[in-house]
């Protein structure tokens, strides 16, 4: 048999070996001709006497990543398309109908009467596995980068493909949904433990080991398919699924507060395929996936979180003249909190790193950092001490600037003050080589302000990390007026190497991030000096989707700063560039009560030592008016919340700080955790379609002011029926900024 | 429109809801027969005039399941000819079917019918027969499910109420039902339980603890905050009703209504089915209403069917001399009386189910019974029934003597 996508061999025992391996491509995925290929060789096995068995492997370094995702978009276009042309009726039955080709398929190869075994090594996700999952025995391979996993749900999916079904069938149902919902990458050793697999064995034994199981006579017949199989925890109507199930329910709702229509359908499908048997299951499976695949927030997740961040991932604003640069040595001057977060990611990635302080104890306190850092990651079992003295290794603690002689990039993160900054810019290039590049992670200083501290100020830029520094996935990479293409093009190589997502913006205060975040925190302080209870203000916030309530972040920033960045403002710019009111609360907590945030154990909140926060009863004095809980319209509230920041970002839009949709959206849920099931800022307002937008900011600037008024991006879009994505595909991609 | 009058009403001694509760080794058809049967004893029915017999039981299955009703009728020898049905409403189930009775005979299709209740929560079990509510994802989720304990707990962090106060409540009710029962307020109206012998095994309440007091329930332990914060449920309370932080965990074994075996029948009919009975009526149902309300405070319905009766009934709060609210948690009542501003001297005036306990198919047709022979005993001629009830409903019933 011949096949693009597969090797097919036959041996002389009759054990067929399929071996995956896509022309053309570095990592096998899940598309319609390997569907196609896969069903031909699922009937030649089943048809053939002379083979026994098959075993499913495959030939790149990886298994595969599961389905092609852009596959998945394309049915939800035809979709469209057809619901137009043929109505509303026919476009689903036929989507129905294409979107569980996959799950058919799997379930043929379960049930064709032939043994299917999958031997895995490297990544085996979401699709493939739950191919995998599919055949009859399953080993993979005890290699470091092996990983199992179902992480549909990241993107607003679930495993479409029997995935619900069969994971159900393996563990208890508590451990089968916290799974589905957690979407983690599963290492071998776990996945042996919780029966997701049946064997570990070396990479190159895998195959080996797969054929030893269908020489033993490895069985045709799945466990759910046996006569008297027994879910493994019983039935759900049960008192052991009364155990599980309200619990579940509620669990659903405290993770996601009901705004993630993918997790309710894991839930409903487990539930009801639980009481069904498997051909039943798997079509009431398939009945869910066919609706959430047709959702707003899978569409706009697999968008932002899977094409644009991939595409981002890969350099999209890279300028594509400059040669790739390859970092060996990085300078970071400041070793305080964000400094010594920046060493550690650099040193992670491999790199040397100079870690500069005003003297040696300082830079060394800076590297203790990244020494705790690998210590919790050795605790965990994520890393070797060896891993953790190589790290140290890379890392050079001084106060000699003259070490920056050899480095590629030096990124300064010292103490927010012009003097201070233009000091360290000035040492720091006396010493480094003229063509390195220089940057700085300022979050409130404009870019181009500081490069003109700089001899040099097309190799100037910034790179805005994000607190902390290992755990946040986004940098904004900020262009200054002179900024070049080289500075550019080094930055996101750099960013790239540690493995973090950059956006582009122009320079402007507060770049894109934080003059969000600022508008969102005000939001919160609005609301608390109109009368809602401090309570509703944070919990509501996390309905709409935050992360973390308004008052909880400005007490984690420092009510101080941002009192500060608000006098600044106000110094700068003018009073009219502020909010008097929010200005006097804030005055209120940090001047007159001493209430600075976290960082002195009051702020919003009161810190208890060793105990929990609660918010501080003293909030209630500050607000003149009260207002009665039962009559707060909650669902305003929540998008207070959301357009508030999702004006912040057109304005950044209409300003040129932020040029590309897939920016603002990607740099929104990545850098300060913009409600993710609506694809980010800019997809908040497409989804909701830019006119419907335009009249809830109207009616919000009527009843709250006038910072919910639309700009003048906005109003003209509403008019035109455009939107961000559609007016961003009219335009040849840019290079730079600008 | 016939009236619906109350002509009697018997019930159980409620027993303890445990294995070494009197009662548990009583059947709950045993149960429901000792109610209908003592009904038709003491008023030496001709139960050739009983049109239908309506029971309520909250988990109708195993032993209680199939129609405990009709098999109850035919063990207490109503004859073969007297048909019975099961409903549940949750532990509203013995007043509606009380209400359902007075529906049969005001609507003029039947004449003669006996409501009532029955659970056998020791044998059973709470929870026992399932339900989408709690379990399938999309319902469970749409309606805020919690357990009732973590929603008793938020209505008391909403509204304000104490441990303090829901302990110094219970302490009341143990106080209440311990004069009630040593002035023999409940005579006329419990019969006992007795073995195949004809030997009482049980004649009085036996959850009761009448020496309760603030310190010894002080010493108890919330019952559902652990369930609530590692169960989700805390999550659930606060994104129903944001304004809170945290939710006070008020409630336990104390302050909570008891887990508890119990029977009781109502005889309901119209003027003339009584007259043809050689029955004198006790009073009348003047009106009764179910509502459905916030289902995540889920036992504040009282709050909403008081105001729904009233109005169709013509009445106000003054009118009512007596109000009796199922005793399900102590926030329950506390809510009640706060949010009409009630004397609590006319609130459960013998105590209630945080004493006595709640067999949850038969509380409601029990307390009923209860402020009837309060009403006769003090001469009052109003009283208003309520219960709070699973999934955030509310049943109540208007009575007044004749």
């Amino acid at each position: 048999m011949k096949f693009e996508n597969f090797r097919f061999e036959t041996d002389a025992e009759g054990i067929a070996v399929a071996t995956w391996d896509m022309p053309g491509r570095s990592m096998n995925v899940i598309t319609p001709q390997v569907m196609e290929e896969l069903a031909a060789i699922v009937e030649t096995v089943a048809n053939d006497t002379a083979i026994k068995g098959c075993i499913i492997t495959s030939g790149k370094e990886t298994f595969s990543g599961g389905a092609d995702l852009t596959m998945l978009q394309g049915l939800g276009a035809e979709y469209a398309r057809l619901a137009r042309t043929e109505g509303e009726e026919k476009a689903v039955a036929h989507f129905f109908a294409q979107s569980r080709k996959l799950s058919q398929l799997y379930r043929r190869l379960e049930t064709c009467g032939k043994p299917f075994a999958a031997a895995i090594h490297g990544v085996c996700l979401g699709g493939a596995f739950e191919l995998a999952l599919a055949c009859h025995f399953r080993v993979v391979s005890d290699a470091d980068v092996t990983r199992v996993g179902l992480p549909e749900i990241k993107v607003g999916l679930f495993p479409g493909a029997g995935g619900t079904q069969r994971v159900a069938r393996l563990m208890q149902t508590a451990d089968a949904l916290q799974m589905l919902f957690k979407g983690e990458q599963i290492r071998p050793l776990m996945a042996r433990n919780m029966g997701l697999v049946h064997a570990v064995a070396p990479r190159d034994k895998i195959v080996e080991t797969a054929k030893e199981w269908l020489r033993a006579g490895g069985s045709a017949v799945a466990p759910w398919d046996e006569k008297g199989f027994k879910n493994p925890s019983g039935r759900v109507y049960s008192p052991a699924g009364m155990q599980v199930w309200p619990a579940a329910n509620a669990i659903y709702r405290r993770e996601t507060h009901d705004n993630y229509p993918a997790a309710k359908a894991i839930l409903q499908a487990v539930y009801e395929g639980l009481q069904l048997p498997m051909d039943l299951a798997l079509e009431v499976e398939s009945r869910y996936f066919a609706k959430i695949l047709r959702s707003k927030e899978a569409a706009a997740m697999i968008r932002t979180l899977f094409v644009s961040m991939q595409e981002l991932n890969k350099g999209a604003r890279r300028p594509a003249d400059v040669p790739p640069a390859k970092l060996r040595r990085v300078g970071v001057l400041g070793a305080g909190f964000m400094g010594a977060g920046i060493a550690y990611v650099t040193a992670l990635a491999g790199m040397e790193v100079v870690l500069i302080d005003q003297s040696v104890e300082a830079a060394e306190k800076g590297k203790a950092h990244s020494h705790k850092l690998m210590s919790d990651q050795i605790m965990k079992g994520r890393a070797r001490t060896a891993d953790r003295d190589a790290l140290l290794a890379r890392i050079t603690a001084t106060d000699d600037y003259a070490l920056l002689k050899d480095c590629d990039l030096v990124i300064e993160a010292v103490f927010e003050d012009p003097k201070v900054k233009a000091e360290v810019i000035a040492r720091a290039e006396a010493a480094m080589r003229p063509r390195a590049i220089f940057a700085s992670n300022t979050s409130t200083l404009p870019i181009t302000g500081l490069a003109g501290h700089s001899q040099r100020p097309k190799q100037f830029i910034g790179i805005h990390f994000f607190s902390p520094v290992e755990k946040m996935m986004l940098v904004e990479v900020i262009l200054g007026r002179k900024t070049g293409s080289r500075a550019l093009a080094v930055a996101l190589d750099y960013v790239r190497a540690i493995r973090k997502t950059p956006i582009v913006v122009n320079d402007a205060r507060g770049f894109y991030a934080n003059r969000c975040v600022m508008a969102y925190v005000r939001e919160g302080h609005r609301m608390l000096l109109e009368g809602v209870p401090p309570a509703m203000i944070e919990n509501v916030a996390r309905m709409a989707g935050m992360p973390v309530g308004p008052l909880s972040l400005n007490d984690e920033v420092a009510l101080d700063l941002a009192l500060k960045i608000l006098k600044a403002t106000k110094a700068q710019v003018g009073p009219e560039a502020i909010d008097p009111e929010q200005e006097e609360l804030l005055v209120e907590l940090v001047e007159k009560r001493g209430r600075l945030g976290r960082k002195n154990g009051k702020g919003f909140y009161d810190y208890p030592e060793g105990g929990k926060k609660r918010l501080w009863p003293g909030l209630a004095e500050l607000q003149k008016t009260k207002l009665d809980p039962d009559t707060i319209d909650i669902a305003e509230l929540k998008q207070r919340f959301l357009v508030v920041q999702a004006l912040e970002a057109a304005r950044a839009v209409e300003e040129k700080v932020i040029t590309d949709p897939r920016e603002a959206d990607v740099g929104s849920i990545l850098g300060f955790g913009f409600a993710p099931f609506t694809g980010g800022t800019l997809s908040y307002i497409d989804g909701m379609g830019v006119a419907a937008f335009v009249d809830l900011a109207k009616a919000l600037a009527k009843k709250h002011g006038e910072r919910f008024k639309p700009c003048r991006l906005l109003m003209r879009m509403a008019r035109e029926h455009t939107s961000f994505y559609a007016s961003s595909a009219d335009k040849p991609a840019r290079r730079k900024a600008a | 429109m016939p009236d619906a009058y109350i002509y009697d009403h018997v019930r159980t001694p409620r027993g303890r809801g445990k294995p070494d509760g009197a009662l548990h080794q009583v059947t709950t058809l045993q149960l429901a027969t000792t109610a209908l049967r003592a009904l038709r004893e003491r008023n030496d029915l001709d139960t050739r005039l009983v049109d239908d017999v309506v029971l309520g039981c909250v988990d109708p299955v195993g032993e209680a399941g199939g129609d405990i009703a009709r098999a109850a009728a035919l063990n207490a020898d109503y004859g073969h000819h007297v048909p019975g049905v099961q409903i549940n409403r949750f532990c509203a189930s013995g007043l509606d079917a009380v209400n359902f009775a007075a529906a049969q005979v005001m609507s003029g299709q039947h004449d003669m019918v006996v409501g009532g209740g029955v659970e056998s929560m020791s044998r059973v079990g709470i929870g026992a027969s399932g339900g989408a509510w709690p379990v399938e994802p999309e319902i469970a989720v749409k309606s805020y499910f919690m357990p009732q304990g973590v929603s008793a707990d938020l209505i008391a962090t909403k509204y304000g109420f104490s441990r303090d106060d829901c302990d110094a409540y219970a302490v009341e009710s143990q106080k209440r039902a311990a004069r009630a029962w040593e002035n023999g307020y409940f005579k006329k109206s419990v019969t006992p339980v007795t073995d195949v012998n004809g030997i009482v095994l049980l004649d009085r309440d036996e959850h009761m603890r009448p020496g309760t007091d603030m310190p010894a329930l002080a010493q108890l332990k919330p019952s559902f905050a652990q369930m609530a914060d590692m169960g989700g449920f805390s999550a659930v309370a606060i994104d129903a009703h944001p304004e809170i932080e945290a939710l006070n965990h008020v409630h336990h074994a104390g302050n909570s209504s008891g887990i508890v075996d119990g029977a009781a029948a109502v005889l309901v009919g119209s003027r003339k089915a009584g007259r043809s009975a050689g029955l004198k009526p006790r009073a009348r149902i003047r009106a009764f209403a179910n509502i459905g309300s916030e289902p995540a405070l889920m036992l504040t319905g009282p709050v909403d069917v008081t105001k729904k009766v009233l109005k169709r009934a013509g009445m106000t709060l003054a009118d009512i001399d007596l109000f009796e609210i199922n005793e399900a948690f102590a926030a329950v009542v506390l809510r009640y009386m706060q949010a009409f501003d009630l004397d609590p001297a006319r609130v459960n005036v013998n105590g209630g189910a945080i004493a006595m306990g709640h067999p949850l198919g038969a509380t409601g047709a029990m307390i009923l019974g209860t402020v009837l022979d309060e009403l006769e005993r003090t001469g009052k001629e109003t009283a208003l029934v309520t219960l709070c009830i699973g999934a955030g409903m509310g049943t109540a019933a208007i009575i007044e003597r004749v």
